[in-house]
């Protein structure tokens, strides 16, 4: 049989065909891939708005002077926008197309109406009643009502796969026109009815009453139906794009203009690449943990980056990283030797050493500086703990504690953290505690957790709130189950008579400070003699601003002190959006 | 033939069905529950959580007996249905391979076969020039036993932080949206090249360090000095060592074609690539087993279909091959 000639000739045209091939494949696939194109916009009149669209409503590029490009807060391609997703949904979902009711100003401690124009107690502090703003608008060109409110209340409060469920336990919403009165079936929960205002999100009553009641977290929402300023553009693998809407109801009832058309949220590379991004001015905003960034601020290097503290810790506190152990085992259910860890560790180590200041102590309490006003300062100066080698020694012999070794464990990946356990450990290795640390994967770790199956680990899932209830039930919610899925008291502490009080705290009107302060100082009192976990550090909203392309980014102590986080729960929730509409361009260099 | 390739189609079928059921059970045995984990970041109550719960195992095929998560997992594969990603809930593991793998393909495919064609015409040619012998060789051994992060380093320091002849990272600059427009497609172009340059490179010197000793090992070979006392020219010698020569090399290619589905991790997240090696490595970062395991899939059909193909290409090329087949002794 005659064989082809197999030749090794190397044929230029060949190759170039080749070539080209591979490259038609990858542009086809780079254009078809935009398919994620919202067109949701596309008949609304916010969408026609847009000025410089050419014909069709197209553009190709944004351009740079009208753009935004921000980063820290997405690792994994874009794929939802459905604002109960709490575990996936895309940056902006809530803030810039879904709006809470108010916005909570952690620099004032008050919270901001936003979609409603009030929310007021009746005087028995039985019935909410909340003005909803007149004159907003869905993206789809439907007025926001009352019934949209109501029917987010009532499903929050009503459907236990809706996210929200706790917080607005035995509400009952009705509307009437603009007005919605809110009953409640039992004493409400003031604290936990306050962080709902804040958190949760307005949606469309003939949106998501489509959506089977079980779904509501879990369905995927692509073309998503708002108020808020932006309208999703396009997405993909590596950005979202959100494109402001000329007609948004900030404009006229806040003043809040933004001087940028689009916003560009780009999906994380490395920490490497998120700098270089950052110093060639690809990035404006940065939410990155981004080590020693601190060496690059106040025009050193040139580089003209802005945080939100413009001295130590340049970073504003977010939540409170804490160290928590199983308070069943042996030899964490002695007081003694609890106090002995916590007078053993040294919080500096970890700022300096893993966070390069970057980071601040926490409060013995754990409460962030937000929720100063409810810190007892006599009890903490009276009951609280710091750095004190000798008196944790003296506190060890006390508690019977032979040497064995206990184990520490933070998810594997966590680099912060798993540099902050060994921290740790040399800490307590140095008063004679015996600490192995170990990384297993995060769901081997959670599910650790949850199950109540390790003796030590790091923790800080009681985010910043409006009020210390969240971090007390956190602490001291009961009753206590095999599997703690609420991810409430993981460290199984079992205490009664506190868990009276946060409940009694929840039932307090917040209005009624005094009360709520005695409640709170007491619990302080009772956490600090008792300690069932350690504060440690405040885990800080990371925050850099390029000002290449924008400048007036927020700062602490100046007017304009808006939160600049984008995380999931800061935007839309905080007030984020104040410092996204504060920005300016810079003065063009010359 | 016919029997020939009835016994192949078995031995694939056999593979893959060995393969899925491996994949299945990866995200069963790695321990710790990743609906668990995921609905951590929820804070539910526990009525709120059983709900959750229940609606997302359906979702990952994770609720009910082994036995019907196995049937139902074979079901969704010959429905092309490959699952959903949990770190990129609730989005469909065929949309973001389907996203990421063009990227890969059009990286890849250019890069290893451009090398490998041009890396063994070098290498043939050194077997037989001195001159060439000592100076592509040594740049052989240099670029293939060059650790490839460091030339993933220096060639975009070079090209793009230095001289910026090319962009830095990514599948196509961020200020564009991907259209039909010459802007767009120069702007993968430049995108593209770097991490096209460096896979070539390394490529290159171990097909040309490969090809090269293969001909002079052809070339002294008995049959070749049989020809040359039959008073065979000297180029018809070559073509056939070349032939003989090339039947390992293409072996070595369809091994590397077979896993391009895979992506090249350590490229793509130098580069930022948008690429499947990219997916890959953020689904381990995001802890995403259920992405994983459909990326396996893709690479276990990638690997068998690669296989199947090179399989056909060596009958028409090897008569040892297709004499086996008749029956014949090799």
């Amino acid at each position: 049989m005659p064989t082809r000639k197999m030749t090794g000739r190397w044929r230029p045209a060949k190759l170039a065909a080749m070539t080209a091939a591979g490259l038609l494949t990858l542009a086809t696939a780079a254009a078809c891939s935009s398919s994620g194109t919202s067109s949701s916009g596309g008949s609304s009149p916010a969408a026609t708005g847009a000025s410089s669209a050419p014909a069709g409503g197209a553009i190709t590029s944004f351009p740079r002077n009208e753009t935004l490009y921000t980063s820290g807060t997405l690792y994994g391609a874009p794929s939802t926008w459905n604002p109960y997703n709490l575990g996936n949904y895309t940056t902006g979902a809530q803030g810039l197309i879904y709006e809470p009711l108010f916005l909570y100003d952690p620099s004032k401690g008050d919270l901001k109406p936003w979609l409603a124009e009030s929310g007021t107690w009746d005087a028995a502090n039985k019935v909410y009643t909340i003005k909803v703003r007149d004159n907003v608008k869905w993206s789809n060109g439907q007025p926001l009502t009352g019934a949209d409110v109501a029917w987010s209340i009532n499903s929050a409060s009503t459907n236990a796969a809706n996210p929200y469920n706790s917080n607005a336990a035995g509400a009952q919403a009705a509307a009437s026109g603009n007005t919605v009165t809110v009953t409640f079936k039992s004493t409400p929960n003031y604290a936990a009815w306050d962080s709902y205002l804040w958190k949760a999100p307005v949606v469309s009553q003939a949106e998501f009453s489509k959506v089977p009641a079980t779904q509501i977290a879990t369905f995927a929402d692509t073309k998503p139906v708002g108020t808020g300023p932006m309208t999703l553009l396009t997405y993909n693998a590596t950005e979202t794009a959100y494109q402001v809407k000329p007609d948004w109801w900030g404009s006229s009832a806040m003043g809040l203009n933004f001087k940028f058309k689009y916003l560009v949220d780009v999906v994380n590379g490395s920490n490497n690449v998120e700098l270089g991004a950052l110093t060639s001015g690809q990035v404006d905003w940065s939410n990155n943990f981004l080590p020693n960034i601190n060496q690059l601020i106040n025009g050193i290097g040139g580089y003209g980056f802005k945080t939100y503290y413009p001295n130590a810790p340049y970073m504003m506190p977010a939540n409170t990283a804490w160290l928590e152990f199983n308070n069943t085992k042996a030899p964490f259910n002695n007081v003694n030797f609890r106090k002995a860890m916590a007078y053993a560790i040294d919080p500096q180590h970890i700022v300096n050493n893993v966070y390069g200041g970057l980071v601040q102590a926490a409060n013995p309490t754990g409460l962030l500086p937000n929720l100063s006003k409810y810190i007892d300062q006599g009890v903490v100066s009276q009951y609280g703990f710091k750095y004190d080698p000798a008196k944790a020694k003296s506190f060890l012999a006390q508690s019977g504690y032979k040497g064995q070794q206990i184990t520490l464990q933070v998810p594997n990946g966590w680099t912060d953290w798993m540099a902050a356990i060994n921290t740790l450990a040399q800490d307590l290795k140095a008063v004679g505690i015996n600490v192995q640390t170990v990384t297993p994967e995060y769901p081997q770790r959670t599910t650790n957790l949850t199950t109540g199956n390790y003796d030590m680990a790091i923790d800080n899932n009681a985010n910043l709130d409006s009020t210390p209830w969240t971090y007390f039930q956190r602490v001291y919610n009961l009753p206590i189950q095999s599997q703690q899925t609420a991810q409430l008291n993981w460290e199984r502490t079992n205490s009664p008579a506190d868990w009276a009080l946060v409940q009694r705290a929840g039932a307090t009107p917040t209005s009624d400070t005094a009360s709520l302060k005695a409640t709170y100082g007491q619990l302080e009192k009772d956490f600090l003699q008792q300690l069932p976990m350690i504060p440690v550090w405040y885990n800080a909203a990371w925050f850099q601003g390029s000002t290449q392309h924008w400048t007036n980014y927020p700062s602490s102590g100046t007017a304009n002190d808006a939160i600049p986080s984008l995380w999931r729960g800061y935007i839309g929730a905080l007030t984020s959006i104040y410092a996204l509409a504060n920005l300016s361009p810079a003065p063009k260099a010359s | 033939m016919r029997r020939f390739l009835s016994r192949k189609l078995i031995t694939y079928l056999i593979a893959f069905v060995i393969g899925v059921t491996v994949d299945w059970g990866i995200p069963r045995l790695i321990p710790g529950d990743p609906v668990q984990a995921y609905l951590s970041q929820f804070s539910l109550q526990p009525a709120g959580y059983d709900a959750l719960y229940k609606t997302m195992s359906e979702a990952f095929g994770t609720n009910g007996s082994a036995w019907d998560q196995y049937m139902h997992y074979w079901q969704s594969i010959l429905t092309w249905n490959m699952g959903v990603s949990i770190g990129n809930f609730p989005a469909r593991v065929t949309t973001l391979v389907g996203q990421a793998l063009p990227y890969t393909l059009a990286l890849l495919i250019p890069a290893i076969v451009l090398s490998y064609i041009l890396g063994n015409r070098l290498g043939a040619a050194a077997a037989r020039r001195k001159g060439l012998d000592n100076s592509v060789l040594p740049l052989g051994y240099v670029f293939q036993a060059m650790p490839y992060p460091w030339l993933a380093l220096i060639i975009p320091y070079l090209l793009a932080v230095v001289w910026h002849v090319f962009p830095l990272s990514g599948g196509y600059s961020n200020s564009l949206l991907p259209t039909w427009s010459w802007t767009f497609i120069g702007s993968l172009l430049t995108h593209w090249f770097l991490p096209f340059l460096t896979v070539f490179l390394v490529s290159l010197g171990g097909w040309a360090i490969g090809m090269r000793n293969l001909v002079i090992y052809e070339l002294e070979n008995d049959s070749s000095r049989y020809l040359r006392a039959l008073g065979a020219r000297e180029r018809v010698i070559r073509r056939y060592a070349y032939r003989n020569a090339s039947l390992p090399q293409l072996s070595g290619l369809a091994l590397q074609l077979g896993v391009v589905v895979g992506g090249n991790i350590v490229t793509e997240i130098a580069f930022q690539y948008p690429g499947l090696g990219k997916l890959l490595y953020t689904a381990i970062g995001n802890k995403d087993y259920f992405l994983l395991q459909g990326i396996f899939i893709f690479i276990i059909i990638g690997v068998l279909i690669a296989n199947f193909i090179i399989d056909l290409v060596f009958i028409s090329i090897d008569p040892r091959t297709r004499l086996s087949m008749q029956g014949a002794p090799a």
